[in-house]
């Protein structure tokens, strides 16, 4: 092994990489401007529609209740709705987003009551539509409050307290620390995105280091000079390893970024309630995640992506063409993409044996990391294997390249 | 100095089985000298000429470049081997002198000889004016310019030539004659396959004429001339591969 050579190699590939404009983009265009821009262009709007919507006094139209004056009086007075004349088309208005719902007062509503008959109120909505629900909700809290009258009118002629009807309540108040309520809710999908990042990353430089190279005849070229085969490997597998570090860093700086002005901007841009809920909790998530457990993320993809890298330089490598190595690769992401899957779903917990399957004890332990719980045997397990497999993985790739039937295969 | 002997490569293919590409060939090819591998396509020349490369392993026999055995010590041999084929390609991304630098450093040189390398190369082979622009954007014959330059930065005793013409203009074509003549005007060893019968009564020396794998005659132009009563090459060759060119 030759360290000035494996530099020499690295250097070219990285300075040939720079100048590629698909790499650039791929690498650091995409993942730093065009989707934090999405997420930012996505939540933006949705926080205007959100508010322009919450904003909205909901039009009702009232089925029925001619008998039920008391009842109908209170629904005009409401000022969080606004009745309007109820046409025979109601049905086919609230499809066409005219009106938000409509209500029916079963007939004889006001004389039920007094009489302490139950009826049924039905409100018709346009399910999933946003603004109906709005009106659902306003109409809800009408009914809710136009009961608990009614209901505190009968206790009181009868000279009972509240409570006989709601004779104890019942709380919940969360234990867990911050850290780890972050942790168990999006623990799982840290290592997820670092993952396909990571894949992702390497993928097109190591399709262009090696069936690249065959294709524009810049292999040969490469092979007849005196580089031993192993340093030349090295140095290309250096480059690809860059690229997919690369991609990460790029990526997770730029979400982190995104999420913490995003979150500023949104709060800024909002003010309504909705938008206080949706901002808080798009910047309170990072804060909530173990900033060592984190590291200890970055620390334990090291390895993946070493692993990665010698795969698909070698898969790669075996592959006449461009398009030959893309529809070899291609498939894998979902081969690594299950794993981690896995790891994201309820119930499946870090032990012995699965901290020796690749991926997913990555997966495992990083969402115990997030969360500020450290196995530190489950720790050393789950590296001491990855890095067993990236060698192995790097041993492959090299063996690869002294293959003269996969370096010259027609 | 090459001398190969009994340069065998069998490849192994699922669907027509055992291919003897290269069988049992013979020869020597001395500095000073354009020892011209004379066949056509698929006649095995370039995997002879990979063999001697380094870039595959002989199935059988052997072969010594510049003091060197193919097998024994590959990476000795391909720094003594300056090796250009239509099908070495350069770096798009990289200008000329990048390129030159690269295989420079490759090669074992220091800075101050891979500058100095530079410009004895640009002013033999006329690089200046695009030596700083990047190569996808040159025409054909700043691209051989450039692969020459490339092939000889390491001064190689020994060339290695695989149809270096192929697919050229005229022009461009010219460019490399004159280049593989000067080689063997410096006394190296230069080995230049080709199915150019008309390259061969310009450039060559000695040439083996390869068929099917097999060397089937070898000798200066005119001592083959005497051996087949022809004087043209085209008719020597057919008559060398006993008539079986088209058939093949």
């Amino acid at each position: 092994m030759n360290g000035s050579n494996i530099a020499t190699v690295y250097l070219k590939e990285l300075k040939d990489m720079l100048r590629d404009r698909r790499t650039l983009m791929s690498m650091i265009v995409i993942p730093t401007l065009l989707m934090p821009g999405l997420m930012l262009l996505i939540g933006t709007v949705t926080v205007k529609v959100i508010k322009k919507a919450s904003q909205e006094t909901p039009t009702i139209m009232v089925l029925g209740g001619e008998d039920s004056p008391a009842v109908r009086s209170a629904l005009a007075e409401n000022i969080r709705i606004r009745l309007v004349a109820t046409t025979p088309d109601w049905r086919q208005r609230i499809s066409d987003k005219k009106v938000r719902a409509a209500v029916e007062i079963p007939p004889g509503f006001d004389t039920a009551l007094e009489h302490g008959e139950a009826r049924t109120v039905k409100i018709y909505n346009y399910e999933g539509e946003v603004r109906s629900g709005f009106g659902v909700n306003e109409l809800r809290r009408f009914f809710n409050e136009y009961r608990d009258k009614v209901l505190t009118a009968r206790l009181t002629a009868r000279g009972l307290p509240d409570t006989f009807v709601r004779p104890f309540e019942v709380k919940t108040e969360n234990v867990a620390a911050a850290e780890k309520v972050g942790g168990n809710a999006i623990g799982g999908m840290i290592p997820y995105f670092f993952i396909i990042l990571c894949f992702t990353g390497a993928m097109y430089p190591a399709i262009d280091l090696t069936a690249g190279e065959k294709e524009r005849g810049t292999m040969e070229t490469i092979l007849c000079s005196p580089i031993a085969r192993l340093d030349l490997v090295l140095g290309k597998f250096l480059m690809v390893l860059t690229a997919s570090l690369a991609t990460v860093v790029f990526s997770v700086l730029s979400m982190a970024a995104t999420v913490v002005l995003g979150g500023t901007m949104l709060l800024k841009s909002a003010g309504g309630a909705a938008a206080m809920k949706g901002g808080v909790a798009a910047g309170g998530v990072i804060p909530l995640l173990n900033p060592l457990g984190m590291l200890g993320v970055v620390a334990m993809i090291l390895p993946v992506a070493v692993m990665f890298a010698a795969v698909q330089l070698a898969v790669a490598l075996y592959a006449k063409s461009y398009k030959e190595a893309q529809s070899y690769l291609s498939p894998f992401i979902v081969v690594i993409v299950m794993p981690a899957v896995i790891g994201l779903l309820p119930g499946v917990e870090l032990n012995a044996r699965l901290a020796l399957v690749p991926i997913l004890n990555l997966s495992l332990v990083s969402k115990e990391m997030v969360s500020g719980v450290f196995h530190w045997n489950y720790i050393a397990l789950i590296f001491g294997s990855t890095c067993a497999y990236a060698a192995l993985a790097l041993a492959f790739c090299v063996r690869m390249f002294n293959r003269e039937d996969v370096l010259f295969r027609t | 100095m090459i001398e190969a002997r009994h340069l065998t490569k069998v490849f192994q293919d699922k669907k027509r089985g055992e291919i003897r590409a290269v069988d049992d060939v013979t020869f020597t090819c001395r500095p000073g000298q354009i020892y011209g591998l004379l066949g056509a396509n698929g006649a095995g020349k370039t995997t002879t000429l990979r063999m001697l490369a380094t870039l595959l392993r002989p199935t059988s026999g052997g072969a010594t470049v510049a003091g060197h055995e193919v097998t024994q010590e590959p990476q000795k041999v391909r720094a003594q081997v300056g090796f250009l084929a239509a099908s070495t390609a350069l770096y798009g991304r990289l200008t000329a002198r990048e390129t030159i630098a690269y295989f420079g450093r490759l090669n074992g040189l220091t800075a101050g000889a891979i500058a100095e390398r530079t410009k004895q190369l640009a002013d033999e082979l006329e690089l200046h004016e695009f030596l700083d622009r990047r190569v996808d954007k040159y025409s054909t014959g700043m691209k051989q310019r450039t692969s020459i330059a490339r092939t000889l930065v390491h001064d190689p005793p020994v060339l290695i030539f695989d149809e270096p013409t192929v697919g050229l203009d005229v022009m461009a074509a010219r460019t490399i004659v004159r280049f593989v003549r000067d080689c063997r005007d410096r006394d190296r060893t230069v080995i230049y396959s080709t199915h150019i019968m008309s390259e061969v009564g310009k450039l060559c020396d000695v040439v083996g004429i390869i068929h099917r794998g097999r060397l089937l005659a070898e000798g200066s132009l005119e001592q083959l001339r005497a051996r087949f009563g022809e004087s043209d090459m085209e008719e020597i060759f057919v008559k060398a591969v006993g008539g079986e060119t088209e058939a093949a």
